[in-house]
This record gives C-alpha cells, structure tokens and sequence, in this order.
C-alpha cells in the first residue's frame, strides 16, 4: 500500500479540526462565514484527494465486467435501452 | 391542494420507475438480492449516496444549523465528505472483491466464514437488526409527519384531529405501500433505479430552495445583496463554532465510520458490476455531500436571525418547512416536500430489502449455490415474503413508538450510529488483520451491545442530549470498548486455520 495518500489523508483529517478559525465569525464576500467557507474548501479538496487516491493507490486490479453478470436488455448501468 | 398533487405525481413516478425495472428481473435470487452484480458506476454512486443521506440532511441539517450554526457543517458533512468514500475505498471494495469469489450476499455470510463460526450469526443478526430498526422508524414517522404538515388545513372536516392535513399513520402507511411496492417488484434493481431518480430530486430540488430562500430571507433585489443581507442579520456566535466543544466536534469524526457496517450498505457494495464502479462513488460522494449540505447549514444559520421571524415554540425539524411555506408559493412546497420525501425513502428501501434479505439468507440458510432453478425462485419468494413483512413490522413498530411516552425515536437516531461506528473496528480488523479471531469477534459484538444498551439507559433513552462519559461523547466509549475487546480477546485466543487466513488473506 502506497504511503503518501495516506499521509495526505491524515493531514486532511487534521485540517478538518480548524481550531484556527473556530471563534471566527468572519464573512467572506460579506456573506459566506469563514469556517463554513473553509470547510466547503475541505469537501472539494476532499474530491480531488480522493480523485488522487484512485488514480495512484487502486487496491483491484482492473478486470473485465462480467457480461454474463449482465440483465438481459439492460445497458451499461443495467438501465433500460 | 398543490402540495398534494405533487407528492402524488412524485409517488406515482417512482412507483412506475420501480416497477417497470422488473421487465429486467431475470426471476433468480442473485438477481432479485444484488441485480446479478450488475450496477455501474453511476447507479452505484446514487444508490450510496441516497442510502447514506436521510431526511436529516434536509430538514434536520436545517434545524440544528438553526440551533448552532455553521458548525454543524463541520461536524456532519466534511467529516463524511472526507471517511465515507474510505469506507468505500478500505472496506466496500475488498468487500465486493470477498462477495463475488466465494457468494456473499449478507453480512454474517461473510463473517461466518472469516471467523470459521456457523453461530456468529446468533450474536451478530439481532445487533445489526436493533440497530438499523430505529433508523427505519425514524424514517416512516418523518414521512408521516412531513406529509402531515403540509397538508395542513386542507382537509379540516376529513381529518380534523391531525389539523385537518393527512394523518400521519396514514402518510407512513402510503410512504410503506410505494416503497414496498417498487422494492418487491423491482429488488435491488428497483431499489438502484428509485434512488438514482430520488437521490436526483432531493439535490435538485435542495438548490432550487435555497436560491428561492436567499431572495426570501435576504429580502433585497440582488441575489448577492441579499446573501449578504441574510448573514448580516446573524448573531456572531452562530457565524463561528463558539458554542461547540472542541471534544464534541472530535468525537463526531467517528460518525462516518458507521456506514462501514451499515447491512443495507454492506449490500449495495456487492451489487457493483466491477470494481471500477467504486471509482466514481469515491470521488464525487464528497461534492455530493457539499451540494446537499452547505446550502441547508446556511439556510438554517440565517433562519436564526430574529429578523426572520420564526416563532420560538416551532420545532426545530419544522424550520425548513416554514421559511418555505412564508417566503414560496405552494408549489415549491410540494416540490421541497417531494425531496424530502425522496430522501427519506431513498434510505427506506434499501433498508427494507436488507432486512428481507438477512431473514431469507441468515435466518433461513437460503443460498443460491447449488440450489435448483425452482428453488431459487422459491428463494425470491421468501424474500419478498420477508419485505412485506418487515415492512409491515416496521410500519406497525413506527405506530407505536410515535405513541410511546419517554422515548423519542429520533434521539435513538444518533445512538444508532454510534453503535455501527463501535462496529467498524469487527469489520476492519476482519478485513486487515490475521489475528483476529472468533472470540475476539464475540466479545467485540458483546461488549458493543452490552456498553450500548448500558448507556442508552444512563441517558434516559437518549433523551438527555448533553450525556457525557467523563466528558466524552458515547460513541467515544462505544468504539474504545468494542476496540479493546476485539484486540484483548483475540490476542490470547486460537487463531483462523491456515486455510481461512489464505482464502481471506491471499498472498500477492
């Protein structure tokens, strides 16, 4: 298992605990409050991170699906054509 | 009127989306349990994102951003945003890996297997039931309630004992009858086609309120002059987290970590057609999070301000509710209604067949393997037998807890999760660690549900909302005890046979 994603999460675990903005009652733009902000931030940092995770760190090894596992008539995601 | 007709077209929608998916059923009960491991990438990030959001993260995101402000956004979503998708990525993936080559289609299939025990089951089945009915009944009295509420005084003679709206026996009751419908129908495969549809409408219609809401609130001509109006108008306090402890919003951090052992969660893992499928459920869930979420955390903040009028004495689960009724027309109403709706039933259903299944294959020993063509579909039948009567159980249980004095079952809600999160260290460790062994995994369950229950009863049922251990939140003790058991036991116990350790962990 690769390392540096986990570390990576770890510290995103960490920032997610803002002490430094926990009395802050600043508003961004005039109205977005600053922790709120930052935690909006979180979230989509939160994506990309996880983004990178799989491109780097994907614990399967990609197989082919399984067209037998396939309902009759259904399409890629088993929806009807 | 309009609410109605709305909910009514949103209800009949889904009911023929639901029902027209078993045009697929292919009549096995691979099929009917897991969609013949079939589901996508796309279906899959729906099913778990509406399974995991409830009605909370609507209505009740709303009420407690009323009560503490911004905080709760901390506190709830980005800790999920963050520990769901590794949930997805440490423990579904090697879950759906552990299902497909040896046939799981339950929890305690796979745990009785990793811990070499036929009777795991007996110890395990009735905690994940008494853990996951609450969080069922919660959702049948929201919907209840909900519906109630909005058709207030449209029926003043009909049903003047519930302020002339549907009563809520009789709300839960149709909630029931569309989600047991679809979900005997369809199975799984209705189950993934409902949620992508509702999972749609409760984010769409959550950004459609907002934008209606800051006009509303804001009360300027501007969209932005009156974003900035609405916070303007906020107490400070609500602006920061000055009023959260420290240790609370700690503690909170293990909340996430309860969709590791979530049965109805569990199942839905196994659906996925490959493990490719997991790639987008893993990266969008947090943008998925942050859509549903920051919206209904600043709605509710704003709602604080005085200026905006909310009567004290209104509930907080009713907030939302009101700043849409005052500042929209009735459709919006409706439409709000249908997505909380959506995400009520969205969790509903998957639960419902999680429970049906886990008496068809835990309580009855049904499996697939082996089995002849017409008992499979015996199988099949079991198991909707099994839905409609949990769904009924679940209806009749929903009524009396709504009656039951002392016990608020949407307090029980949050201990719920704590029990789940206490846990995830049986399904990690099951999943990581070679040492862990059958008794290891006894006396974690054990002690689980023993500190649980021991707990629950200290608080008074969860009704005292400021319950500490030496200053901690419960589900700090839950997951410390259930930790230090699982490890002490396991530690100077006998260990898997060689054979179960290479099957679970094969050299690479």
């Amino acid at each position: 298992m690769k390392p540096v994603p986990w570390l990576i999460l770890l510290v995103l675990v960490a920032a997610h605990h803002d002490f430094w903005f926990w009395n802050d009652s600043t508003l961004l733009g005039g109205w977005l409050p600053i922790g709120l902000g930052y935690h909006i931030a979180l979230s989509i940092v939160a994506a990309v991170f996880w983004l990178f995770a799989v491109k780097t760190a994907w614990p399967v090894e990609d197989e082919p699906a399984s067209v037998e596992a396939l309902p009759e008539g259904s399409t890629e995601e088993g929806s009807a054509t | 009127m309009t609410p109605l007709v709305i909910i009514g077209i949103y209800l009949a929608i889904l009911l023929v989306l639901g029902v027209s998916s078993n045009r697929l059923f292919k009549g096995t009960s691979l099929d009917y349990l897991l969609a013949s491991h079939s589901i996508g990438p796309f279906l899959l990030l729906m099913s778990l994102f509406g399974t995991t959001m409830t009605s909370f993260s609507l209505v009740g995101s709303t009420g407690k951003s009323y009560a503490v402000g911004i905080g709760v956004y901390g506190l709830m979503a980005s800790s999920s945003a963050l520990l769901h998708p590794l949930c997805f990525f440490i423990i579904g993936l090697k879950v759906w890996k552990l299902g497909r080559d040896h046939g799981y289609t339950t929890q305690i299939e796979f745990f009785k297997d990793r811990l070499e025990s036929n009777r795991v089951g007996w110890v395990l089945f009735p905690v994940l039931v008494g853990l996951v009915i609450p969080y069922v009944l919660i959702g049948i009295l929201g919907a209840g309630g909900t519906i109630n509420a909005v058709t207030r005084d449209v029926f003043p003679e009909t049903f003047a004992e519930s302020n002339g709206g549907i009563p809520s026996w009789l709300g839960s009751l149709v909630i029931c009858g569309v989600v047991l419908a679809y979900v005997f129908a369809g199975g799984m495969r209705g189950t993934a086609w409902a949620n992508a549809f509702q999972t749609t409408v409760f984010m769409a219609l959550g950004v459609i309120t907002f934008f209606v809401l800051v006009k509303g609130i804001g009360g300027k001509e501007g969209f932005f002059e009156s974003l900035q109006s609405a916070s303007g108008a906020v107490d400070p306090g609500k602006l920061s987290r000055e009023h959260m402890p420290h240790r609370l919003y700690f503690a909170f951090l293990l909340i996430p970590f309860s969709i590791g052992m979530f049965p109805h969660i569990f199942q839905h893992w196994l659906t996925a057609r490959d493990a490719n499928a997991f790639k987008l459920p893993i990266v969008v869930h947090p943008l998925f999070v942050m859509i549903v979420w920051a919206p209904c955390v600043l709605i509710g903040t704003w709602a604080s301000a005085k200026s905006v009028g909310i009567p004290e004495s209104l509930p907080s689960a009713a907030i939302l509710g009101f700043l849409v009724k005052h500042h929209s027309g009735e459709i919006l109403s409706g439409l709000l209604t249908a997505g909380i709706l959506a995400a009520i039933m969205s969790s509903l259903d998957s639960q419902f067949l999680c429970l049906g299944t886990m008496f068809t294959r835990d309580v009855l020993g049904r499996r697939d393997s082996g089995s002849s063509e017409s008992d499979d579909r015996r199988t099949v039948l079991l198991a909707r037998g099994f839905v409609v009567f949990i769904v009924a159980l679940c209806y009749v249980l929903a009524l009396l807890a709504g009656q039951a004095k002392g016990v608020s079952v949407f307090n029980l809600g949050i201990w719920c999760f704590s029990g789940f999160s206490a846990l995830f260290p049986l399904i990690a460790a099951a999943l990581y660690w070679r040492g862990l062994t059958k008794a290891g995994a006894y006396a974690s369950v054990v002690t689980t549900a023993v500190f649980w229950i021991v707990l629950l009863l200290d608080s008074d049922w969860g009704n005292n909302q400021k319950y500490s251990i030496h200053g901690q939140h419960q589900i700090v003790t839950l997951v410390a005890a259930s930790t230090i058991a699982l490890v002490g036991f396991s530690l100077v116990t006998r260990k898997p046979s060689d054979e179960t350790l290479a099957k679970f962990f094969p050299k690479t």
